[in-house]
């Protein structure tokens, strides 16, 4: 999937409110933070922020630690509630439901229908260190999709398959290298067939060798499915290649947004040429 | 002053061992009661609301900062005034085992609270409910966690099940005091005890150790 079929604007980016982020009209909307505002104490993490995701689109948040990006995809994953504003998956408020007209804080019966839609995968990994590889795959799928067990095993092994460890599946995650259990993450998110992949700084924990097999795994995911990638990385030629849209964010803000052919080689922001300076 | 005699001791061994195992079972059985109220405890406390957490916590507290022989002495001679009569080890056991529950109960928190938050965050990730979260995640991670101070806990509960001589259970000091009542030599049988506390306490807590440094790797 190339990033440059659609214009900048009508892929990923602060919603405007405008008519003409809408205008071609192919492209489902289907996340969407309206003036959200996150703090810790008294450190506004998130202040106003205005963003939109559409369907099937990859985008990266690159920005200084600290500027936000990993807690809009703890708030897509109901790990952190928001302060201010509301955030929608698809038709539905993750935050809040709708009832006689007026919005109100979601229900938990209503989160876990909306976060069915949502899976993530963590920098540190979170495998459960108790059950063997298959079982951290199919453990959700049973108890949650109702999957029976011989139908949950058989789409763990062709998820172990396509990240490459189909050898490792009656091992536990502690027996496994880094670049391994994050492969093995992957695949239980997968397995719960998320619209939504969140991918939180997914190789920052590994040793550099290690790095290459997670990524080409994602690669390959990013190009073969029609799965939503919202993806906080500090590799930015990974960035590059499987992204239609990079937002750059600090102090709470997305201050640039762009296909990333763009914001790599022309940015126009002197805050994201300082930090890519900085990084690359 | 009389002299140690191993004939003496020999006569008294089949009672003092008869008693040893009454010992091994109130221990056994009021361990099991330990972990399970104990869980019961832990997990009612992390309870979200008011309504639960502090009368579970008035109970707990109660029963930790209260000594054990008391309440034995109140299950075993006030409850039957009640209505509520059980067998002397009967009683022995829920003593033990209600006393201890509030040792355990603080054992399995810390435990709970071991588990790294990423657990609990992976778990809302694959939107598991909170029930399958529980069985199936968070307490497998915790139990291996607190086998070694549990185990701790049972050692120490066996070393106090002389108490339940006080409610005449026949354990192996009831059965040392009854047999030296008779012959007015304390020597042998109060001896024989402690090293059988001994030989039992020891081995156990080499055997906990071990088992501790397999399980937490």
């Amino acid at each position: 999937m190339s990033a440059d079929h659609t214009p900048p604007n009508d892929q990923a980016g602060p919603a405007d409110g405008g008519p003409s982020r809408t205008e071609t009209g192919t492209e489902a909307e289907l996340i969407r933070f309206d003036s959200v505002t996150k703090r810790f104490g008294t450190h506004t993490v998130l202040d106003s922020l205005d963003m939109t995701v559409y369907s099937g689109k990859h985008v990266t948040l690159i920005g200084p630690s600290g500027s936000g990006k990993t807690t809009i995809l703890r708030l897509l994953m109901t790990l952190l509630k928001p302060d201010e504003g509301t955030i929608k998956v698809g038709p539905h408020f993750l935050t809040h439901e709708e009832k006689a007209g007026k919005l109100v804080p979601a229900g938990e019966k209503h989160i876990r229908e909306v976060r069915k839609n949502i899976g993530m995968v963590f920098q540190q990994f979170n495998l459960f260190p108790n059950m063997k590889v298959l079982r951290n795959i199919t453990e959700a799928p049973v108890h949650v999709l109702g999957l029976d067990k011989d139908a949950a095993e058989e789409r763990a092994r062709e998820l172990l398959d396509l990240v490459g460890l189909t050898e490792h599946l009656d091992k536990y995650p502690t027996q496994l290298s880094g670049g391994q259990q994050q492969r093995v993450a992957i695949a239980r998110a997968l397995a719960m067939r998320p619209q939504v992949l969140l991918l939180d700084e997914v190789t920052s924990a590994l040793d550099p060798e290690l790095v290459a097999g997670v990524l080409d795994v994602l690669r390959d995911i990013a190009h073969t499915t029609d799965i939503t990638m919202l993806c906080v990385t500090h590799e930015m030629n990974f960035a590059r290649d499987i992204s239609d849209c990079v937002m750059m964010f600090d102090s709470g803000r997305v201050i640039e947004f762009g296909p990333p052919e763009q914001i790599f080689s022309e940015p126009e922001h002197e805050r994201t040429r300082e930090f890519l300076s900085a990084v690359l | 002053m009389n002299n140690w005699s191993w004939s003496y001791v020999g006569d008294i061994m089949p009672d003092l061992l008869a008693g040893l195992w009454i010992t091994v079972q109130a221990t056994i059985y009021g361990s099991l009661v330990s972990f399970a109220l104990g869980l019961v405890w832990a997990l009612l406390l992390r309870s979200p609301s008011r309504w639960v957490t502090w009368p579970v916590s008035i109970v707990v507290e109660f029963i930790r900062n209260t000594p054990l022989l008391v309440q034995l002495f109140f299950l075993f001679f006030v409850l039957p005034s009640w209505g509520l009569t059980f067998a002397p080890l009967t009683t022995g056991v829920i003593g033990l085992g209600l006393h201890y529950s509030t040792y355990t109960s603080e054992v399995y928190r810390a435990g709970i609270d071991g588990v790294p938050p990423g657990q609990w965050e992976a778990a809302t990730a694959l939107n598991l409910p909170r029930r399958r979260t529980w069985i199936a995640v968070i307490l497998p991670q915790a139990f291996r966690r607190v086998v070694p101070a549990l185990g701790n806990y049972v050692i120490a509960m066996f070393k106090d099940t002389p108490m339940l001589a006080g409610i005449t259970v026949a354990d192996m000091l009831f059965q040392a005091n009854s047999i030296s009542a008779t012959t007015f030599d304390y020597l042998e049988p109060i001896t024989v005890v402690g090293i059988l506390f001994v030989v039992i306490s020891y081995p156990t807590s080499l055997l906990l150790r071990a088992l501790e440094r397999r399980l937490v790797r």
